[in-house]
C-alpha cells in the first residue's frame, strides 16, 4: 500500500503512556494535521514517524515497507522543527543545500535545486545571506524549503507556524496548502491551532491523552463529531444534557423538544449545537425558554447569551439576522434537529 | 540598549576599582618585568638598574630557538589533543541527565584542584616500570615485560593533557549546553547519520568557541613548568623551565625576565594571528 500506516502505535515513557495503540492510514499525497492540547501525544507521535523516538510498541509502515526500527538518517523524510533548527554557521543556500551535500549530489545539482527551491519560496537571490539576517517568514519559508530539498517521501511539520504572528500565519497556512497540493507529497502537521488545521488538512486527527478521538475531514469533524471532547475542541459549541422520559419525549435540560430523537435504547445523552446553529424566537411552544442575559456586538458577528433552567447557551448570528432582543428579555431557543448532534454519555 | 559616552569624571567612577586592580597586579608586576630584562646583572647575585640588550642579545640563539619551538609545539598539542578529546565527552555529558552531569563535573573540578606536583609525580609512578600501568597489561597478556614509560615526550604530553583537560571541559560546557539540541536532530531528519551530524552541525556550530578555547588551553600549557622536568628528558624543557632555571637557580633575574618578556611577545603574536585568521574564514 502506498502512503503511511500506524499500527496499533504506542509510545510508554517509565508508567506514563504518552501515546496509546494509534492506528492510523495516510494515502500517499494526502495532508494530515495531528490536533490536540498540549500534551496529548501528538508531538510524541510525529517523532516516532520521524525516528526521533522509538515506539514501545506496535509498527510504522511506509509504502509497505516496516520502517519502525529504521534510524532517521535511512528514512528519507524532510521535517520541520517548531523552533526551524536552521544552521547557524551555514548560509541561506547552505542550509537548503544541506540534505543533498549529505547525500553527496554533485554540486551543479545542488546549485540547481537551491535556485529553484528559492523561487518556489519567493527568496530567489538571498542564497547566499547568512540565515540570521532573515525575518520571521523567510525563516520558515527556508526551513521548508530545506526540508522539501530531496523531494521526500514524508514532509512532517512540528508546529511549523507558531513562532509567526497571526496575520502571516494565516498567510503561511494557505501558501503551505497550496505547496503541499503542487507538490502532492504527503504532509503530517502537528498543531494545537483548529484554524490551521481546518484551514490545510484533508485529515484532522483529534488526539487527547493518547488517544484518537477521530479522524476525518475538516468539515465533518466540525458537523459531526465522534465526542463531546471532539465537539468542545473543535471551535466552540453548546452542550444540553437530552433525557428520553418513561413517555417516549425527548427533553433538553428539562424542557420538552420536538422532533429529536437519542436513538433506540438511549436514556440519556448529550447534545451539541454550534452557536451558529441556534435560532432566538419569541417564546412559545416547542422552544427552550430562557433569558437573555448578556449581548455581546462584536461588528461582524452578535453573540447573544440566554439562560435555560441555569445552563448557558451562546447563540451567534450576523448583523443582517440581528435578534430582536434586550437584556433580562425572555427569548425562546429553537433547537433544530438536523443541526443537533447526539453524542452518548 | 543604547548608553551615553561618560560626560565628566565621576561617570568613570564604577571603572575606578577594577582599573586600580589591573594596575597593581597586572601592569605594575609586567612593567617591573620588562625594566628588569634591560637591566645588568650583578656577577654573583643581583642585578643593577640599566640598559643593555645583552639580556635580549643573548637569547637570540640556535639553542633557545629550538626551545621555544618546542614550547609552542608542545603547548600546540596539548591543546589540540585538549580540544579533540573534550569536544565528544562534553557533547555528550551535556546530553546526559542532570545528576550524571553534577557528578562528572565534581569530578572534573577536583581534578583541578590537585598541585601540578602531584599530578606530576602520580603519572611518574603510573609510567614506571616497577610500578606502573605496563605492569597490567602484563597481567593482561598484552606486553611480555613490564617497561618504564617515562621520561618520554608522551608522558610529558598526557601529563600536560591531564591536567589542562578539566579546564577545556569547563570552557566547553556553557556553549555545548545553549547549543539548540533540535540541530542535530534536524541534520538526522536531513539524512545525516548521528556522527556526521556531529561533524557537519555540532564542530561548525562551535567553531568559535572552540578557537577561543584552544587559545586558551595553549596559553595554560605554556606556562607548565614542572611537568616537563618530571616527566621528559631534558630536551623537553620548555622556555618556562629555562626560565625558572635562570630565575631561581642561576640568580639570573635578568635573563630570565628577557625570555619571559619575549615569550608574552611571541604568544601574542600567535593568538593575534589565530584570531585574525578566524575572522577571515568568517567573512568567506
Amino acid at each position: 500500500m502506498s502512503g503511511l500506516a500506524l499500527n496499533n502505535v504506542t509510545k510508554e515513557f517509565g508508567t506514563f503512556t504518552a501515546v496509546n495503540n494509534v492506528d492510523l492510514t495516510v494515502p500517499h499525497g494526502t495532508f494530515v494535521c495531528m490536533l490536540g492540547p498540549s500534551g496529548c501525544g501528538k508531538t510524541t507521535l510525529l517523532r516516532m514517524i520521524a525516528g526521533l523516538d522509538l515506539p514501545t510498541g506496535g509498527a510504522i509502515r511506509l509504502d509497505g515497507d516496516d520502517i519502525t526500527r529504521v534510524p532517521t538518517h535511512k528514512r528519507n523524510l524532510g521535517m520541520v522543527f517548531q523552533s526551524l533548527a536552521l544552521f547557524p554557521h551555514l548560509t541561506v543556500g547552505e542550509n537548503i543545500a544541506y540534505p543533498l551535500r549529505i547525500r553527496s549530489a554533485p554540486k551543479e545539482d545542488q546549485k540547481k535545486r537551491v535556485d529553484e527551491l528559492l523561487s518556489m519560496i519567493h527568496l530567489a537571490g538571498y542564497a547566499d545571506r547568512p540565515v540570521s539576517k532573515l525575518s520571521g517568514g523567510q525563516r520558515q519559508r527556508v526551513a521548508i524549503a530545506r526540508a522539501l530539498s530531496i523531494s521526500p517521501k514524508l514532509f512532517l511539520l512540528d508546529e511549523p507556524l507558531s513562532a509567526l504572528d497571526a496575520k502571516l500565519r494565516e498567510a503561511m497556512q494557505v501558501e503551505l496548502r497550496q505547496l503541499q497540493q503542487k507538490l502532492g507529497i504527503t504532509t503530517i502537521v502537528v498543531t494545537h491551532d483548529q484554524r490551521e488545521a481546518m484551514t490545510m488538512a484533508d485529515t484532522v486527527v483529534v488526539m487527547n491523552r493518547g488517544e484518537i478521538r477521530q479522524a476525518a475531514s475538516p468539515i465533518e469533524i466540525y458537523r459531526r463529531p465522534a465526542d463531546t471532547f471532539v465537539a468542545d475542541f473543535i471551535g466552540s459549541t453548546n452542550l444540553l444534557e437530552a433525557e428520553t422520559d418513561s413517555a417516549g419525549r425527548v427533553t433538553v435540560l428539562g424542557q420538552p423538544v420536538a422532533g429529536i430523537s437519542l436513538g433506540p435504547n438511549i436514556s440519556k445523552a448529550t447534545l451539541s449545537v454550534r452557536p451558529e446553529d441556534v435560532h432566538l424566537t419569541a417564546p412559545g411552544d416547542g422552544a427552550l425558554s430562557g433569558t437573555v442575559t448578556f449581548v455581546r456586538d462584536l461588528g461582524g458577528t452578535i453573540e447573544t447569551f440566554v439562560d435555560v433552567a441555569g445552563r448557558q447557551i451562546i447563540a451567534v448570528s450576523t448583523p443582517r439576522a440581528r435578534p430582536d432582543v434586550s437584556v433580562g428579555q425572555p427569548v425562546g431557543v429553537v433547537l433544530l434537529p438536523d443541526v443537533c448532534v447526539v453524542l452518548a454519555k | 540598549m543604547r548608553r551615553e559616552t561618560p560626560q565628566r569624571l565621576a561617570d568613570y567612577g564604577p571603572l575606578f576599582f577594577p582599573a586600580m586592580m589591573l594596575v597593581v597586579f597586572f601592569v605594575v608586576p609586567f612593567a617591573t618585568m620588562i625594566a628588569v630584562s634591560f637591566f645588568q646583572r650583578q656577577q654573583g647575585g643581583f642585578y643593577v638598574p640599566a640598559f643593555e640588550l645583552s639580556n635580549y642579545q643573548r637569547f637570540i640563539s640556535l639553542f633557545f630557538a629550538n626551545v621555544l619551538g618546542f614550547s609552542l609545539m608542545l603547548a600546540i598539542a596539548v591543546a589540540i589533543c585538549c580540544v579533540v578529546l573534550a569536544i565528544p565527552f562534553t557533547y555528550l555529558l551535556t546530553r546526559m541527565a542532570r545528576k550524571v552531569q553534577i557528578i562528572w563535573l565534581v569530578a572534573l573540578l577536583s581534578v583541578l584542584s590537585l598541585s601540578e606536583v602531584i599530578i606530576g609525580f602520580a603519572w611518574s609512578t603510573l609510567f614506571s616500570r616497577t610500578a606502573g600501568i605496563t605492569n597490567l597489561l602484563v597481567m593482561a597478556g598484552l606486553m611480555s615485560e613490564a617497561k618504564a614509560l617515562l621520561p618520554s615526550f608522551g608522558a610529558v604530553l598526557t601529563g600536560m593533557v591531564y591536567q589542562a583537560f578539566p579546564y577545556t571541559v569547563l570552557v566547553l560546557y556553557p556553549a555545548l549546553v545553549r547549543l539548540d539540541p533540535t540541530l542535530t536532530e534536524a541534520a538526522r531528519t536531513l539524512g545525516a547519520s548521528p556522527i556526521k551530524a556531529f561533524f557537519t552541525v555540532v564542530v561548525p556550530a562551535l567553531r568559535n568557541t572552540i578557537t577561543a578555547t584552544l587559545i586558551m588551553v595553549f596559553i595554560f600549557a605554556l606556562g607548565s613548568y614542572l611537568l616537563p622536568q618530571l616527566l621528559g628528558r631534558p630536551q623537553h624543557w620548555t622556555l618556562s623551565v629555562l626560565i625558572t632555571d635562570q630565575a631561581i637557580y642561576q640568580s639570573n633575574m635578568p635573563f630570565a625576565a628577557a625570555m619571559a618578556v619575549f615569550l608574552v611577545l611571541v604568544t601574542l603574536g600567535l593568538v593575534a594571528l589565530t584570531v585574525m585568521a578566524g575572522r577571515k574564514g568568517e567573512a568567506a
